[in-house]
């Protein structure tokens, strides 16, 4: 009894390693998805999953480490930003590739092999 | 007849019995616990519903749209986590602008079939990606669970708009400056990529 006690706090009371957790899901989703797509734009919305799951990271230890202010937050936002910047830029290089090759297919990008 | 008021006392009884164990049970873990754990677990049930759907849908369309629902549900969890600024950026950022670039970008590329649009790997290729991912998954979770985060003290922290200004106006100006102009660097450099050699030469 005592043991299921204590289990069953380690699953409701919510601290740091269940968003960490919550994170490295998340991260390993984006990771499949990135190995096993195709399409070029939907290894994008990977990458955009995993650059998420940091951002949980950034913002559980900012509210449940000893941090004495926001800074964790803050290299959320810039995450968020350059996260931003990536997607801007990566579909303007898939649009521009469609246009060139005819094709968002990454298996068929492959000039620059020897 | 005596029989079955006998039975309905038990079960009467069976039942009070299990009503306190859980009263009891829901008392020695605090209401308000349960409460976030309920929340929590609904946000990132949600969250990791929409990531699977990005990845298992096989018309990219319902991706995006998985996609923007992850985002919108992870900007809920900022709010959860007292981040309510950074979840306003989130759901205004992701769940607005990213999510409008990725379907207009579907939409300027995917002329025929839709249905068919998000094109998988073979077997072996699912296979290696679930091995590599799994492993990940299980290194960092084992990481987590050894590390003994249970002695870090917890700081009562004021307002994160507040303490984001103060924060971004004064000791990390720099990256602030910075940010700013990485923005603008990705706003004329996608509008030059995209637009192409025609414009050039005109």
């Amino acid at each position: 009894m005592i043991d299921l006690q204590k289990a069953f706090e380690l699953v409701v009371n919510i601290g740091l390693p269940h968003c960490l957790l919550l994170s490295a899901v998340l991260f390993s989703i984006g990771l499949f998805g990135l190995l096993t797509r195709r399409s070029i734009i939907a290894v994008l919305m990977c990458v955009e999953l995993m650059l998420n799951a940091v951002n949980i990271n950034l913002v559980a230890f900012n509210r449940f480490g000893s941090m004495p202010d926001h800074a964790g937050q803050l290299m959320a936002i810039f995450g968020i930003v350059v996260a931003a910047a990536e997607v801007a830029i990566g579909m303007a290089l898939a649009i521009k590739l469609y246009r060139e090759r005819n094709t968002i297919n990454v298996d068929e990008l492959d000039e620059l092999k020897g | 007849m005596n029989e079955l008021i006998s039975f309905a006392n038990e079960a009467t009884k069976l039942l009070h019995w299990i009503i306190d164990f859980v009263l009891n049970f829901a008392v020695n873990l605090g209401v308000p616990n349960l409460i976030n754990a309920g929340v929590f677990y609904g946000i990132g049930g949600v969250v990791i519903l929409m990531a699977l759907g990005v990845i298992l849908f096989r018309n990219i369309v319902h991706s995006a749209l998985c996609l923007t629902g992850s985002f919108i549900a992870l900007g809920c969890l900022y709010i959860f986590l007292s981040a309510e600024f950074l979840g306003a950026v989130e759901i205004m950022v992701y769940g607005g602008a990213v999510a409008i670039i990725i379907v207009m970008g579907i939409m300027l590329i995917k002329r025929d079939d839709m249905s068919h649009s998000n094109p998988g790997r073979g077997v072996v290729a699912h296979i290696a990606a679930g091995i590599v991912s799994a492993f990940f998954f299980v290194s960092m979770a084992a990481a987590v669970i050894m590390s003994p985060f249970g002695e870090l003290g917890e700081y009562k922290l004021a307002d994160s708009v507040t303490g984001l200004a103060d924060l971004m106006l004064t000791k990390y100006i720099v990256p602030f400056e910075v940010a700013a102009v990485l923005l603008l660097m990705a706003m004329v450099g996608a509008i030059i990529i995209a637009k192409g050699r025609e414009a050039d030469e005109a």
